[in-house]
């Protein structure tokens, strides 16, 4: 008897927990969700109260995106800056935690405090600075001072991800290799790389994502050439008219390709993010 | 041959690629606006007449827009070479120095066709800074089917307390209609604006002569009491949220008696495409209390070049393009003639094919002749703008004391702490700003 309700109170449990996991699975899609719905519904129904869940779907702003602005052309200054964002943060974290992890010194962690610590101005009280060395550097408007302001931004953050895993990594291990010859760059190569795959690849998937989010900078430090899809989005609000609909049909085509790519990845994010939590 | 034939073909595209660099970009700032989206499509027509020129877009929310367009007029960034500004930045923007002064404009312009409130609003000291591309005032918008219904009649011009008696009649939240919409989202374009003209009706001001703020004052008072009693107790639930596109969503579904708000809205409300009453909305002044000065507000967005561009004369023929009675037929001919850019010129409104394809064009017509920017309160202001003060610290200011009177809106605090903490601001913000020491 009491077995069985031991097993029962398993039972119940175990379904308790799957539907709290699914529920908050649930609450964070959510918005996600609606925002599809709503890019099918006509602008009418989009702000209707109640709002409408079931209605006869519609592409008329799918339509009118891609009649009113060159969507490609955002895509790929997103897909440039995120990826040449990420590549030259790499080029520089990588070293940078190296140095930090492997040979510490008395104000290392002094140092990785005051790099976080850049994360926390807010960015529009540097607005002005930045805008006016970008415009004496011929930068306003280019994918390359995209590039540069987005590694600027997320390097921080690059280099104490990277900074966590080699610290994960027995100094046994390298100072065997360079017993057994290895030079410098075959160590970092050859064994420290390989054995921290999943957190670097974590942190490109990161870097990636928060390059593809960012808005401020790239709202104000572009016009024309070098927009990406953030820029696209803020171009469907209107101050007088209805635009939920076209807003939302604009916010899935920008968020479709990074949340694509993250589906596709995501065993390589989630194996990244836990690399070290369990010893 | 083959030599031949590869030499012909780098001359040409060397040829070609020289032509395109030729061509001038033009970068325009704008607002996702249908009237700007509309100009956006047309322009390709500008582009066939001057194939020298090349327009690129940059739209914008407006928020973003102002920021962005500040930030680089400021600095002098010449990221834009034609910018969408409203009555609020082209005086102050102008007198400063950061835009192209409008003259030498071609005779067939007919500038003197464009209505003088709006070309004053543009000016500082005399000199046009930016050419009108859309006009606005405000009025109301009513139900004329639950108006019948309740046997209730409305003035060309209400009274404040005649839309409150409305309102109280008409107002069935069990049924899901509300008895008045108005702007209740902070913002000095948003609650502030409305806010500012009731306030005006009411006699009040927001500076006097001395430039010291009146918000402690009776008039004040009394006309930020009556908004909040009248949007608390006869508006839609959490109408301290609802600004433009909140109150046009609820207009348009049926769900509200009334509704004061630009005469933009005329075409929005009357297009049975997106609205389901549609036909059944009738169109009065913006309404009065004490005055009926400063009434209805005067808006008007701009298209203006900054000196910082370097496509000035290219820049300047688009914009005189784009505001020109050409356009507007070219509009007329395309999206029909009701989708004419409203509230510039004289001569849009003396065409009966107007008059009759937009129903609300004679009230459009009547409130925007009556704003006037210099002569908008009782007693007499120091300051130029019907629904805002045209100083470059208005906007901050302004964005605070919305802020607080939406809090009183909401009840998070009674409208007498409300307007004492936006006293302080003010003045403090003025003090700062050495109005008291100039002055």
């Amino acid at each position: 008897m009491i077995a069985l309700s031991q097993k029962q109170r398993r039972v119940f449990s175990q379904i308790a927990l799957t539907a709290a996991a699914w529920s908050v699975a649930f609450i964070i899609f959510f918005p996600i969700l609606w925002m599809v719905l709503t890019s099918f519904k006509t602008e009418l129904e989009a702000f209707a109260t109640p709002p409408s869940l079931f209605f006869s779907p519609t592409l008329e702003n799918y339509q009118e995106v891609f009649g009113r602005s060159d969507y490609m052309h955002y895509a790929w200054n997103s897909v440039v800056i995120s990826m040449g964002a990420t590549l030259l943060g790499m080029l520089l974290a990588v070293p940078a935690a190296y140095a930090m992890a492997f040979y510490e010194t008395k104000r290392t962690q002094s140092t990785l405090l005051w790099m976080l610590s850049t994360k926390m101005l807010p960015p529009v009280g540097v607005l002005v600075p930045i805008y006016l060395l970008f415009k004496e550097s011929g930068l306003l408007d280019t994918r390359t001072g995209l590039i540069l302001i987005y590694t600027l931004i997320n390097l921080p953050i690059m280099v104490w991800m990277i900074y966590t895993y080699f610290k994960e990594i027995p100094k046994d291990i390298l100072e065997a290799c360079r017993m057994d010859g290895a030079t410098l760059g075959q160590e970092i190569s050859r064994v420290l790389l390989p054995m921290c795959k999943g957190g670097l690849a974590s942190t490109v998937l990161l870097s990636l994502i928060l390059c593809w989010n960012e808005a401020f900078w790239s709202l104000n430090l572009t016009a024309a050439n070098a927009a990406p899809l953030t820029a696209l989005i803020a171009s469907y609000s209107s101050p007088e008219g209805l635009f939920w609909a076209k807003l939302s049909a604009v916010s899935t085509l920008a968020c479709a390709p990074i949340l694509i790519f993250g589906w596709i990845s995501q065993k390589q994010l989630v194996r990244g993010l836990s690399f070290g939590a369990v010893k | 041959m083959t030599f031949k034939t590869t030499f012909s073909a780098l001359t040409l595209g060397l040829t070609a690629s020289l032509m395109t660099h030729a061509a001038t970009t033009v970068t325009i700032g704008t607002v996702n606006n249908g009237d700007m989206i509309r100009m956006q499509k047309l322009s390709q027509a500008f582009e066939a007449q001057h194939p020298d020129i090349r327009l690129e877009w940059v739209v914008l929310e407006e928020n973003v827009l102002r920021q962005r367009l500040t930030t680089d007029i400021a600095t002098q960034g010449g990221q834009f070479d034609v910018m969408t500004i409203g009555m609020y930045e082209a005086p102050i923007w102008g007198e400063k120095g950061w835009l192209t002064p409008m003259t030498d404009l071609p005779a067939d312009y007919d500038l003197n066709d464009v209505f003088p409130a709006v070309r004053n609003g543009l000016s500082a000291k005399g000199t046009l800074y930016a050419l009108p591309f859309y006009g606005e005032s405000s009025m109301t918008f009513y139900r004329k089917d639950l108006f019948d219904a309740a046997g209730l009649s409305m003035p060309r011009q209400p009274t404040w307390s005649q839309m409150m008696t409305f309102a109280r009649t008409l107002h069935k939240p069990d049924q899901g209609q509300y008895g008045i919409c108005l702007r209740g989202k902070a913002g000095w374009g948003e609650n502030m604006a409305l806010m500012t003209t009731i306030a005006n009706t009411f006699g009040a001001r927001w500076f006097d002569e001395q430039w010291k703020p009146e918000f402690t004052g009776p008039e004040w008072t009394e006309a930020v009491k009556f908004y909040v009693d009248l949007l608390g107790q006869y508006g839609p639930p959490g109408a301290s949220s609802n600004g433009f596109n909140e109150n046009l969503a609820l207009f348009n579904s049926g769900k509200c008696a009334m509704w004061v708000d630009a005469t933009v809205a005329g075409s929005f409300v009357s297009d049975a495409s997106q609205s389901k009453v549609a036909g059944k909305v009738g169109f009065a002044l913006a309404p009065k209390q004490v005055t009926d000065k400063g009434a209805g507000w005067l808006w008007a967005w701009a298209l203006a070049v900054p000196v910082s561009s370097d496509a000035k004369d290219a820049a300047t023929t688009f914009v005189t393009w784009a505001t020109s009675k050409a356009y507007s037929d070219l509009v007329a001919e395309k999206y029909g003639i009701a989708n004419v850019p409203p509230g510039t010129r004289q001569s849009t409104y003396d065409n009966p094919e107007y008059m009759k394809a937009a129903p609300f064009a004679a009230m459009t017509l009547e409130a925007m002749s009556k704003a006037n920017p210099k002569d908008k309160t009782l007693k007499p202001a120091p300051y130029v703008g019907v629904q805002f003060a045209a100083i470059p610290e208005f906007q901050a200011i302004a964005s605070q004391v919305g802020k607080l009177i939406a809090g009183a809106l909401a009840g998070s605090m009674p409208v007498e702490r409300a307007l004492q903490s936006a006293q302080n601001i003010t003045l403090r913000e003025m003090k700062r700003a050495r109005y008291y020491a100039s002055r």
